[in-house]
């Protein structure tokens, strides 16, 4: 029995945590072996170990069953093992080919031999399919031609063993579709690949065996062809997922958020929102969908304080809001889940209870005459991690060491507490897996089922198909049509998302 | 051992413990190879600050304005702000604290003494306040400003002394009594060292701003904005006026510790050729204290120590005083590239287990 990529037994802990415990993974020759857990399962941590990024506490590796020391991520690469990094470490200014060549340059007569650079990576690109133009600049190219890049770059230092860690989370639906095409091929030339994601519907596509790996721990190995979504989806989060949707009765009450003619310049002072109307009522949930850069961010952002507001006005709990300060607009009733987690959501260098106070910290209990009284707030922080099962080794614990998912859900967890009449969501599972996002549905239907308003901004379909009572178009900055998310699908999304307006409208 | 290392609180204490051992280490070697003595060399330092009073003295005194000019640069830290401007606002709050002095001179100690304390403040806070408004208006780099403002302190001050406090000597004439942070107790004491109560104001000082920092509200949003500015602009936190409040009480902390200089130890102010070192001492000792209050006063009484007895360094081993700068030197280096530190550590303990 050979395999070319063995991990035995491989432990590793950080303090506090033990992110891998007693893993064990095998990849066969040949094949596209994913890798599925949950943010936080120890995935990227069990990768980095692979790629000499970091040292087993226990456990041997076998490289083509070979046992193996890999001390560094030199030593990964004379082993034929690379990683295509989810994020991206290019050179805007070089071409596609320097970049490549970057640390292995060809040389002629002790110079740099570019010329060759061109040649062979233009022939590594035509022989998987990657269609790459070496003499392009890499601030000029796509993001998904920027992973080419990256995967280009592997190759073109022998690699056979290529390592995927969540390729597919910065990319459009089309471009994953090209992904996969290219792994594919990759595969074809006898290359072996090992792709970490908690997307099913990829691993169900292309994928030969998944390994599932649950809180540190190894799960299974199982065959793709004898395995469903539901099974995998179990196996990851450790009981039944059910997917959370919309089914109660559609009784809003009264109008809770009230925008009328909102026109908003973007960064370079275009307007991006051109007089938008919209209401949300208490006990509804409105679903935005657009496309990325039709208005959505500056719309949130006009709604919070965070933006000017160049035309129209804003209403929130009958208070106008327009052009108010941020303090004031939180104070009348709004709890707002940031589209950037790390730049607006969190102070990533807080802790985990500091965190939980951004907006409330001045206030009563948490403080007095300006004086905090960190009981009361220690007290608060570990009631939301139990609550919201935040998992974090204490509430002391820096928020930039927690996974994404549960950075998401101390958010979360601190807008929703406040109990905000209004609650705009935007983009809250980006990234996230399904037991997060599972999570994160439950919670807005509840805020919804308790007669709060709910706005959520998402470019995820399935997600507004299933949360919305009402589904508002956005496009170049208005909302053109607003639809019944039980009388539309899709496609018809779709078509209106490109602008495309119905052509007769009912009541 | 080896979590003890991953763990960022113990870090932070034993980066620069270690950096220290270097720092005294590099010193020892230079020592060695110019042919000097260096365990003569350190143990007269250890012996004139820790046996003779004097020295000790003089050594508690030159920590009183080391510990505020650390704390100011340790403050602008805190809220993300590079303050080089200690130097300059320790000079105005220096010549603010003598002016008021001799300006009301007649004014009961209980008045008169804390009124040129508050002066100084105020004055290193205006210093403050110029450059942090331009960075929260304009979004003009503090580093600039604040060098530019060393300098205009710098001349400022020599000329209001020379046209308007102008007294024999190249200085401002004496403070009255009343202004006066002198003890003639803590003098004998020391056996004649201008020791002062302002070690009484320095050590109030640290503890303030430590609470200020972590017990108050007002020190939560200061450290908010100075790692996050969107987010605490997100959290509805005013961040300019964070922003020039920090730079107003950094500049306070420094002119403070000029009136330090001012009312204890020289009782004037002289008119200075060039600047006196005090408020840049204060970045590396902020950089040694790791910007912690307790770190701080531990780092400025490192730097005192080093300096008071490089005196008796000179005299009894015969090396020369500016070892003791490059002592420094390869401390605050080792300090700045903490990451080749922490990285050694875990090979070391890696290797070792
Ligand atoms: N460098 C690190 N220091 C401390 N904890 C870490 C570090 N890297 C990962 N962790 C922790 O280890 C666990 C596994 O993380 P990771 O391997 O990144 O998960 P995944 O890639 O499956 O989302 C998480 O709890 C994470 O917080
Ligand atoms: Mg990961």
């Amino acid at each position: 029995m050979s395999f070319v990529i063995e991990m035995r037994n491989i432990r590793k802990e950080f303090p506090g945590v033990v992110a891998n415990d007693n893993i064990t993974l095998q990849v066969e020759k040949g094949e596209i072996h994913a890798l599925l857990g949950e943010n936080g399962a120890g995935k990227s941590t069990l990768m980095n170990v692979l790629f000499g990024l970091y040292q087993p506490d226990k456990g041997e590796i076998y490289v083509k069953g070979k046992k193996v020391h890999i001390s560094d991520p030199n030593v990964a690469n004379e082993l034929g093992i690379g990683m295509v990094h989810q994020h991206f470490m290019l050179i805007d200014k070089f071409t596609v080919a320097e970049n490549i060549i970057l640390g292995s340059e060809p040389t002629k007569y002790g110079q740099l031999n570019l010329k060759e650079a061109v040649k062979v990576v233009q022939q590594l690109s035509d022989r998987y399919n990657l269609d790459v133009n070496p003499m392009e600049k890499v601030e000029n190219i796509s993001v998904g031609m920027q992973q080419r890049v990256e995967i280009l770059k592997t190759l073109y230092r022998g690699s056979d063993i290529l390592i995927f860690d969540e390729p597919t989370a910065v990319l459009t639906p089309q471009e994953i579709k090209e992904l996969m095409n290219i792994m594919k091929t990759l595969v074809q030339e006898g290359k072996s690949i090992i792709l970490i994601t908690h997307k099913l519907k990829e691993i169900m596509e292309v994928c030969h065996r998944c390994t599932v790996i649950r809180r540190g721990r190894s799960i299974d190995t199982v065959h793709i062809s004898e395995s469903t979504p539901d099974l995998l989806a179990t196996m990851m989060v450790g009981r039944k997922v059910d997917i959370k949707v919309n089914d109660q009765a559609y009784d809003p009450k009264e109008v809770v958020l009230d925008i009328k003619g909102l026109t908003v310049s973007d960064s370079r002072k275009v307007s991006i929102v051109n007089g938008l109307d919209l209401t949300v009522h208490g006990q509804e949930i409105v679903g935005i969908a657009g496309v990325d850069g039709n208005g959505q961010t500056e719309l949130v952002e006009a709604i919070s304080g965070l933006r000017k507001i160049k035309e129209g006005t804003i209403s929130l709990n009958g208070q106008d809001v327009t052009n108010k300060r941020t303090r004031k607009i939180t104070e009348a009733g709004l709890g707002y889940i940031p589209e950037d987690r790390h730049k607006h959501g969190l102070v990533l260098d807080f802790s985990v209870r500091e965190n939980i106070v951004l907006q409330t910290y001045y206030k009563n209990p948490y403080s007095k005459a300006g004086i905090l009284n960190n009981k009361k707030i220690t007290k608060k922080a570990k009631e939301l991690i139990k609550e919201y099962d935040v998992r974090t080794p204490s509430e002391l614990t820096l928020a930039r060491s927690l996974s994404g998912g549960n950075q998401q859900k101390a958010i979360i967890a601190r807008e929703i507490d406040r109990s905000p009449k209004m609650l705009i969501a935007a983009q809250p599972t980006r990234g996230l897996d399904v037991g997060a996002i599972e999570f994160i549905h439950g919670k807005l239907l509840e805020e919804r089922n308790k007669g709060k308003a709910v706005l959520l901004v998402s470019y995820e379909l399935d997600e507004i198909l299933n949360l919305s009572d009402r589904i508002a178009v956005i496009y170049e900055g208005k909302i053109i049509d607003i639809v019944n998310p039980k009388e539309t699908n899709e496609n018809e999304l779709g078509l209106l998302m490109a602008g495309q307006r119905k052509a007769v409208k009912e009541g | 051992m080896t979590k003890i290392l991953k763990n960022v609180h113990w870090f932070n204490i034993i980066v620069p413990i270690i950096a220290v051992i270097l720092g005294l280490l590099v010193g020892a070697i230079i020592m060695l190879l110019t042919g000097y003595n260096p365990i003569l060399a350190y143990q007269s330092i250890l012996e004139s600050v820790f046996l003779q009073p004097y020295y000790t003295g003089e050594t508690i005194r030159a920590i009183i304005p080391l510990i505020l000019t650390g704390l100011a640069v340790a403050f602008a830290f805190r809220t993300g702000l590079f303050n080089i401007g200690v130097e300059g606002q320790l000079l105005v709050g220096w010549f603010a604290a003598v002016a008021v002095s001799l300006m009301f001179s007649g004014l009961p100690k209980l008045i008169l003494l804390p009124l040129a304390i508050i002066v100084s403040a105020l004055a290193g806070g205006l210093w403050g306040f110029i450059p942090g408004l331009l960075k929260a208006r304009l979004k003009v780099h503090e580093v600039i400003i604040t060098i530019m403002m060393n300098y205009i302190a710098l001349y400022t001050t020599n000329y209001l002394i020379k046209h308007f406090l102008y007294a024999e000597g190249e200085k401002t004439p004496n403070i009255p009594e009343a202004a006066s942070l002198a003890s003639t107790f803590l003098s004998n004491l020391t056996q004649g060292s201008r020791l002062h109560w302002g070690i009484i104001v320095a050590l109030l000082a640290a503890l303030i701003v430590w609470f200020l920092l972590w017990r108050t509200t007002k020190g939560y949003e200061l450290r908010a904005v100075g790692y996050n500015p969107h987010a605490s602009r997100y959290a509805g936190m005013n961040v300019k006026n964070n922003i020039v409040l920090s730079m107003v009480i950094s500049g306070a902390l420094a002119g403070v510790a000029g009136s330090m200089e001012g009312l204890g130890t020289y009782q004037y102010m002289m008119i200075n050729s060039t600047f006196i070192g005090i408020g840049f001492n204060g970045i590396a000792v902020a950089l040694l204290g790791m910007n912690t209050s307790i770190g701080v006063i531990i780092g400025a009484a490192l730097f005192a120590i080093l300096q008071t007895g490089s005196i008796t360094m000179q005299s009894t081993a015969g090396v020369p005083t500016e070892i003791v700068s490059i002592i420094i030197a390869v401390i605050i280096f080792f300090i700045g590239s903490s990451y080749i530190i922490r990285w050694c550590l875990l090979r070391v303990t890696k290797g070792g287990k």
